[in-house]
């Protein structure tokens, strides 16, 4: 029982910390252009498939560099062209265009790339177990994703609140005309926010291809639950996308690898139920079974009793 | 005399819906005449949510999927002959089941429209979505569920064997169901959506519940997009889990836009547009689907009104007679950007294909040499070119048409 809870706790955190890379930058970008991008997990997904190009050429460690600054050029190029364009016609439009991006990107991986899925490998180095626990292993490739997280986690931290680039970024969030009025370029801030966001769901993308399979659906897959968290957390919120991170990671990690569900309910309560039951489905639910839907459940509630979110701030 | 203009622009529509089939009644034509007709209904009612409410719904598809699958088992009903009525009214089931959901789930997710409405939609949408694969006895499963339509008692010896006797039932609904949407934006309760829409504010300091304004329209919605389930259900005769998932929240939003949100009309051309390119343009291109992501990425950008938007933007030039001032510049800018963009189709093709040659339009191109990729990437440039240096004259010319004439003084 306890390896089993460790090891959930153990995935449930690489998970989690792999969703706040995502969910940091689409964070961020909306706090910075109050637009949720729905293109953000393709980003993602742009990321794998160029590092996964780059691997069979240089290997995994140029790819690891390289896929996210191409990834953050053509984030930025998105930003200067598309939505600094839509812009002016409201924010339904944006939201429309990065839900068109989504679709566009996906279709032009499946050209370029094809539409099955791609052998892409972690490095050799990391192939060995990093530690044996309960006779499982656990593999050094998860370890050197938790590191990567972390490190941009605090990374990303000290930049925005120790740097001066990060001050400026915070500034032009709230405040973007007396930025403006001071000398600095906001356009360009919020290009380079874009940019880097963009770049940041890449290096996720990079370090999680060899793990979650590299395949056109793979944005998909993330792309609904980034959104998840950054609602949940409060729109806006880093912090709160941390928190919230960790917490979906968990919830699916630990609901996954449970195996209890509504029968053992019914025998606690002394209850049985006839095989033929009309809501027979209902009666022999798991919890592994549900463990997809549970983000969307927490979401619902969330926006039913807590419309900001947990940290999010009050609304005007 | 406005009565009468506005009535003979109802009988038209009510003609071309019956005329069609005297047009083609191929198989393939009736099929694509059918999906039109559920199409027009499902994005007309998305219409009447984000177009007249304001509200971005990411989740549409799922009371158009409620109301197919309680369609499609009302037909299982009626073939058990636990039931007895006519298929007729079956779209009417699919609508109230719609209208059911909607009321459920509008009570709580209209309470704000703007960012958290459209992630309500969205979660509400996933889950719903997700369930389906879970209970497998009221869905299916991946399978879907499936029932006939012939059973049931025949209307006027009518049994509903063909496609096309499906066809006119459909667009006999098609035309009630537009009818009533059209009735709807003209009651109090739609012009308020559209007040709510534009400044909630305001309309709170009148007098009107916003959110119940909302409630009133989401409602609505809800059940007009069942009653496409309901035309669903009765011309495909089954429903998978496809139909109420994301892919089919994200065509109708698709739809309505292209079409443009903005106008009535606009959802019914974009439904056309969309049903065609979906129908014949998969048998010309393997990659259809990229071409509709260009495209709708391009509708954003550039025609932010969508296609009935872009007509409508020629009401004054047409007003004041000077439509046909725009033609030339029209011209001068059209036929290089359709080169254009042809020529960059033909370079994905070229790119994509495992032949030696590709049958291009009325050419044959020979993707392996270099010359070929060397001339259609020239026309390519050259027409690029040629849009920059006519489009300001097509920019002087609009304006010259639409600027306000100044006041004489006098």
């Amino acid at each position: 029982m306890l390896e089993v809870f460790i090891f959930a706790t153990l995935n449930g955190l690489v998970t989690g910390l792999l969703l706040f890379m995502l969910a940091s930058g689409l964070t961020l970008i909306f706090s910075m252009m109050g637009v949720l991008n729905f293109a953000h997990a393709s980003f993602y997904m742009l990321g794998a498939y160029f590092a996964y190009s780059i691997s069979t050429v240089l290997g995994f460690w140029p790819g690891l560099i390289f896929a996210p600054l191409i990834v953050g050029v053509l984030g930025a190029f998105v930003e200067r062209y598309g939505l600094r364009r839509v812009h002016q016609s409201g924010h339904v439009a944006e939201l429309v265009f990065t839900f068109g991006l989504a679709f566009l990107i996906e279709e032009a991986v499946q050209f370029f790339w094809g539409p099955d899925t791609k052998n892409y490998q972690s490095p050799e180095i990391l192939d060995f177990p990093l530690f044996t626990l309960f006779g499982q292993e656990f593999p050094a490739y998860r370890g050197f994703m938790i590191g990567i997280s972390v490190m941009i986690f605090i990374g990303l931290y000290t930049l925005l609140t120790r740097s001066r680039v990060g001050i400026i970024i915070q500034a032009a969030i709230t405040h973007p005309n007396t930025v403006a009025n001071l000398g600095h370029n906001v356009p360009f801030i919020f290009m380079g926010v874009f940019g880097v966001g963009t770049a940041l769901a890449a290096i996720a993308g990079v370090i999680a291809g060899p793990v979650l399979t590299t395949f056109p659906g793979m944005a998909l897959v993330l792309g609904s639950i980034v959104f998840v968290i950054v609602v949940i957390g409060g729109l806006g919120s880093l912090a709160g996308a941390f928190i919230a991170s960790l917490l979906i990671g968990l919830l699916q990690s630990y609901a996954i690898a449970s195996d209890v569900g509504m029968p053992d309910l019914l025998n606690l309560l002394g209850l049985e139920f006839d095989r033929s039951h009309p809501l027979t489905d209902l009666w022999t639910l798991t919890l592994p079974q549900i463990a997809p839907i549970l983000p969307f459940l927490l979401l619902v509630l969330v926006l039913i009793f807590r419309p900001t979110g947990l940290l999010g701030k009050r609304e005007q | 005399m406005a009565l009468l203009k506005k009535s003979a622009l109802w009988i038209g529509y009510f003609v071309v819906l019956l005329a069609l089939p005297q047009l083609s009644d191929s198989i393939l034509a009736v099929s694509i005449y059918n999906q039109m007709a559920i199409a027009i209904v499902f994005a007309l009612s998305y219409n009447m949510l984000l177009g007249q409410g304001g509200m971005l719904s990411f989740g549409h598809a799922v009371y158009f999927g409620l109301g197919g699958f309680m369609a499609v088992h009302a037909l299982i009903l009626i073939e058990f002959e636990t039931v007895y009525f006519s298929i007729i009214y079956i779209p009417l089931v699919g609508g109230l089941i719609g209208l059911l959901a909607a009321l459920f789930i509008g009570s709580f997710s209209t309470h704000k429209a703007g960012t958290v409405f459209a992630m309500i939609s969205l979660g509400i949408g996933e889950l719903i979505a997700a369930s389906s694969l879970i209970f497998v006895s009221f869905f299916g499963g991946e399978a879907g569920v499936s029932g006939d339509r012939t059973f049931g008692p025949p209307l006027f010896g009518v049994e509903f064997l063909q496609d096309v006797e499906i066809y006119y039932l459909a667009a006999a609904w098609v035309f009630i169901a537009t009818l009533f949407m059209y009735l709807f934006t003209q009651t109090p309760a739609g012009r308020m959506a559209n007040a709510v829409r534009d400044n909630p504010e305001r309309a709170e300091f009148i007098g009107y519940s916003a959110r119940r304004v909302r409630f009133i329209s989401f409602c609505a919605s809800g059940f007009f997009a069942g009653i496409a389930g309901g035309l669903f259900a009765l011309n495909y005769e089954f429903i998978t889990e496809e139909n109420l998932n994301a892919i089919t929240s994200g065509r109708v939003l698709l739809m309505a836009y292209i079409g443009g949100l903005g106008y009535f009309i606009g959802p019914i051309v974009g439904a056309v547009i969309l049903t065609l390119m979906n129908s014949l343009l998969s048998n010309y291109s393997e990659l259809w689907m990229l071409y509709l992501g260009i495209m709708f990425l391009l509708t954003v950008l550039f025609l932010p009104r969508g296609f009935a938007g872009f007509i409508m933007m020629h009401q004054v030039a047409w007003l004041r007679g000077k439509l046909a001032t725009l033609i030339v510049p029209y011209l001068l800018t059209g036929i290089p950007s359709l080169l254009f963009l042809l020529s960059c189709v033909a370079m994905i093709e070229m790119n994509h294909t495992e032949q030696d040659t590709l049958q291009y339009l009325w050419m044959e191109l020979n993707p392996s040499t270099l010359l070929t990729w060397i001339i259609v990437a020239a026309i390519a440039v050259a027409s690029l070119i040629a849009i920059r240096l006519s489009l300001p004259r097509l920019r002087e010319a609009w304006e010259s048409v639409n600027a306000i004439p100044e006041k004489e003084d006098g």
